[in-house]
């Protein structure tokens, strides 16, 4: 297993987490950290834990056992909205979109409510929020459909709003969930290297769950693997891709 | 003429209408203070059904709860509450003069809508949890069951009621309960419009649409939700404090926390158009106006009637008239929006291009 | 207050109580079975259900008024409502059954208003009740007294519910049901009529009630503004048992009856339909309460 590179602690550390539905373990004893300014992939077959996990990090539930530290501090107890406060922000698998508003009102009421005042909430919501806004949703490629309501949109589009609307929050750290499940295959390209812009220039940490081999292979600098809720394997994506306890749990032989 | 100019001008034109009806239709007077306190509830039952999409079957609660402090606090600056409604009807010996009425009402009317926010705080930190249906089923069970309690409490009357103070001689009632009226529509009707275009109106909007996500996002959806409702409480305590006035008599069950009250709000809300500012307005003059119209001639039938509208236009019109406009003439809703961005609209086109140079 | 120092004194009146609620309880899990049954298949919370029990009454009442036995009310009116039912299935409700969960409750809730205002109209708005023509048990030297329509209307009850309950289980169309509860969409790939299924759900649902508003015209009284409690007693009983436990629904019905009773007494009758009221709310809450503390509603 590896050490933290930097000085100071890692971004998101994950220690010894385990969860439990009735008597189903869905994640047992998992630990993993992603380093400020890094991107790292999650991956692992069906059914392995991999949205479990995001969720006990973003406090969509409580954990039975373990720790999660974000930032400095640690969050299991804390509530999702609080989390998301605190800059980790998530996007889901099934799109979660606000169906009946504009993409712009969809984008203008992702703005990060961290920095917010009560009084902000009374007031119409300035220029700036606007083009910067509208500057997102260019980013995406959704520049032309930003006046239509985002329940009509495409599923990819609305991946593509959801990871917009994430943006806009300024997130510090992005979990992403399948970011390319049920995009037109000639735009996964694009997306990624949207993904990688992110990284690079608005330096959001990003940690990625992905069933496209190619896609993370490419995109993440280190990778754990679940699988039957275990952390299976881990290491920079060519281990990975050799690693024959990866190529079992993938083929079902393990 | 572009949408924000329309807006102004119809609000105009609605207020003008307002101010001048009363001579046209002196022998309405009465009527059309009803219809601005119905305008009130509607665009007060939306702000929670329509716009944050939490369909209370319950603000029926904060009429009562409005009528009967106003009442009590206009009774009260002069006379011992529970003497008075002892003695039903009022007795003679309880006169008000010109002067108790007016600080009475100065009183009470605010009294009301503060009081309904009160407990709109209380009954919120409850019930504002529930989803869907919960919340939906929940504050129908509170809203009997204050009717209920408000029937057993011989403070307020009990289940006889009690009667608003007696205005003098000099007092024109029908007038002054219809200024108070429309004043209160007015008000509501701008704090609303005013209230729709900041960013609350899209924080709410969002928990209708997905709450879940509302709260991934880090909204504190719950405070959202609790200043959506008190806002709503508010404006319909205050209308019920001036209806027990225009009623001159309140009992729980026929008036204060008239279920059919309760239900009528909903009604015109979605008549209109849910989740919209001029929906609910519309809403409330169409069936209002109808309901005056058609009501005499179905002698007792009107309540079958009733239940007859709710059906057909729950099942056939949830849209609304603001709705069936909408799908009609879309010119009209699309936005030419204030994101200032026009000018570089020559980007819409290069997206497509970009996004296919990138696969 | 005095009242609670009575039951103290007087053991015997507990029992008188206790029973009187499991006898109406028995009831309530009728009309709640009912509610279940159409809330799980169809999705939709029927707010006419006490106006279908309402109904019940009145017809048995007709039925008294043409010369017949009260007992036969009961299946004329079981097979009464079962048409209504249909018809209104065939009218109104199976444009709501897609719809959202809101558009059924106004929708239904139209519907109660509809028949609660027609009953008003026909019979006036008097309560009225029916002799069964059946006797009296004296229990404890006479300090308990049992009608026996009443001890009829708990077994009936039980009766008429394991007989659905082995409907479901057993019959063709009970199956039918029971898959289309599950998945309506598998069910229809599979050759079933839901749309058909939906019809005898609703109608099946409306007879229950039906007879269980038999029962209660001869035990107790109906008026056509009692609906909206029955309701919200179902819809309480539901919550408590869950949907499709019968076991938990009559257990659910019998605790609330016996409350309602042990209430009623101790608070006063005015106060009876408040605490039922004020009750249903505490449930919902609690429920919210303990969801909360699961905090996983998320997905």
């Amino acid at each position: 297993m590896r050490e933290w590179q930097a000085q100071d602690r890692p971004l998101l550390e994950v220690k010894n987490v385990t969860k439990r539905f009735g008597g189903v373990v869905a994640n047992r004893n998992i630990s993993l950290f992603v380093e400020r300014g890094t991107i790292v992939g999650l991956i692992g077959p069906n059914g392995s834990g991999k949205t479990t996990l995001f969720n006990s990090i973003v406090g969509a539930h409580p954990i039975d056992e373990g720790e999660i530290w974000f930032d400095g501090r640690e969050i299991s107890r804390y509530r999702t909205a609080q989390i998301a406060r605190m800059g980790l922000m998530r996007t889901f698998q099934q799109t979660h979109i606000f169906g009946k508003m504009t993409c712009i009102e969809n984008m203008l009421i992702s703005m990060p409510e961290r920095r917010r005042q009560l009084r902000d909430l009374f007031s119409p919501g300035s220029r700036a929020d606007r083009a910067r806004a509208v500057d997102l949703l260019q980013f995406v490629g959704l520049y032309s459909k930003r006046h239509h309501l985002a329940g009509s949109l495409s599923f990819g589009q609305q991946k593509l709003l959801e990871f917009a609307m994430a943006l806009m929050s300024e997130p510090k750290m992005l979990l992403l969930d399948e970011p390319t499940a049920g995009i037109n295959p000639t735009l996964i390209n694009g997306l990624v290297d949207r993904l990688r812009r992110t990284n690079a220039e608005l330096g959001i940490t990003l940690l990625v769950i992905e069933h496209n081999m190619r896609v993370i292979m490419n995109l993440a600098e280190y990778i754990y693997c679940l699988a039957h809720g275990e952390l299976l394997a881990a290491g920079p994506p060519e281990e990975i891709r050799n690693d024959q306890r990866v190529i079992d749990a993938y083929l079902g032989a393990s | 003429m572009n949408r924000r100019l329309r807006h102004i001008s119809a609000l105009t034109a609605l207020f003008a209408i307002g101010l001048v009806g009363p001579w046209l239709m002196p022998a309405y007077i009465s009527q059309f203070a009803q219809l601005w306190l119905f305008i009130v509830l509607a665009l007060s039952w939306d702000i929670m059904g329509g716009q944050t999409g939490y369909n209370s079957f319950g603000n029926i609660i904060y009429f009562g709860i409005g009528m009967y402090a106003s009442a009590v606090a206009q009774v009260g600056v002069v006379w011992p509450v529970a003497d008075y409604t002892a003695a039903k009807g009022g007795g003679t010996e309880f006169v008000f003069t010109a002067e108790q009425i007016y600080t009475g009402l100065a009183l009470g009317i605010p009294l009301g809508g503060l009081l309904a926010m009160a407990a709109a705080i209380v009954f919120g930190a409850l019930l504002l949890g529930m989803r869907g249906h919960y919340f939906a089923i929940a504050t129908l069970g509170l809203a009997v069951a204050i009717a209920e309690l408000a029937a057993g409490w011989d403070y307020i009357g009990a289940g006889s009621g009690m009667v608003t103070p007696t205005l003098p001689q000099e007092i024109e009632g029908p007038v002054l309960f219809y200024y108070l009226s429309l004043a209160l529509a007015v008000l509501a009707i701008l704090f609303y419009a005013w209230l729709y275009s900041t960013r609350f109106r899209l924080a709410i909007n969002a928990i209708r649409d997905d709450e879940d996500k509302a709260e991934a996002l880090g909204h504190h959806t719950t405070r959202n939700k609790m200043t959506a409702w008190a806002i709503s409480a508010l404006f319909t305590g205050m209308a019920g404090a001036i209806y027990g006035n225009l009623s001159g008599f309140i009992d729980p069950h026929d008036i204060a926390f008239n279920a059919e009250i309760g239900v009528w709000m909903i009604l015109m809300a979605i008549l209109g158009g849910k989740g919209t500012l001029w929906g609910p307005i519309i809403g409330a003059i169409v069936f209002f106006v109808s309901k005056e119209l058609f009501w005499t001639y179905l002698l007792g039938w009107q309540r079958v009637a009733l239940g007859l509208l709710i059906v057909i236009i729950v099942v056939f019109f949830p849209e609304g008239i603001m709705g069936w406009v909408r799908s009609r003439w879309p010119h009209l809703f699309a936005a030419p929006h204030l994101d200032g961005d026009e000018g570089n609209a020559a980007a819409a086109a290069t997206d497509e291009r970009k996004e296919a140079a990138n696969a | 207050m005095q009242n609670l120092q009575l039951l103290l004194q007087a053991p015997v009146f507990n029992i008188q109580l206790l029973l009187d609620g499991m006898f109406i309880g028995a009831v309530f899990a009728l009309a709640a079975f009912g509610m279940a049954l159409v809330w799980g298949v169809m999705n939709i919370i029927n707010v006419s259900q006490g106006e279908f029990v309402m109904l019940g009454g009145f017809i048995t009442l007709m039925v008294v008024q043409a010369g017949l036995s009260p007992l036969l009310g009961i299946p004329v009116a079981a097979v009464v409502l079962f048409v209504l039912g249909w018809a209104l299935y065939r009218g109104i409700i199976w444009r709501i059954v897609e719809a959202d969960m809101f558009t059924s409750l106004l929708a239904t809730f139209g519907v109660s208003i509809m028949l609660q205002q027609l009953m008003n109209e026909i019979f006036g708005a008097d309560v009225r009740t029916v002799e069964s023509g059946l006797g009296i048990w004296f229990l404890f030297d006479g300090m308990v007294t049992v009608t026996q329509i009443k001890v009829l209307a708990f077994v009936l009850s039980f009766v008429i519910g394991l007989a659905l309950w082995l409907f479901l289980k057993t019959a063709r169309l009970g199956q039918a049901i029971r898959a289309t509860a599950q998945n309506a969409r598998a069910a229809r790939i599979l050759g079933i009529d839901t749309d058909r299924v939906y019809a005898a759900t609703y109608a099946i649902n409306a007879a229950l009630c039906g007879a269980a508003g038999a029962l209660v015209v001869m035990a107790w009284s109906i008026h056509p503004y009692m609906g909206l409690p029955y309701t919200l007693r179902s819809f309480m009983i539901v919550i408590v048992a869950g949907l499709g436990n019968l076991a938990a629904v009559i257990s659910a019905g019998l605790g609330l009856g016996v409350a309602e009773q042990f209430a009623g007494f101790i608070l006063g009758a005015e106060f009876q339909l408040a605490f039922v009221f004020l009750l249903l709310v505490a449930v919902l809450v609690a429920r919210q309460v303990m969801l909360a503390r699961k905090r996983q509603y998320l997905k």
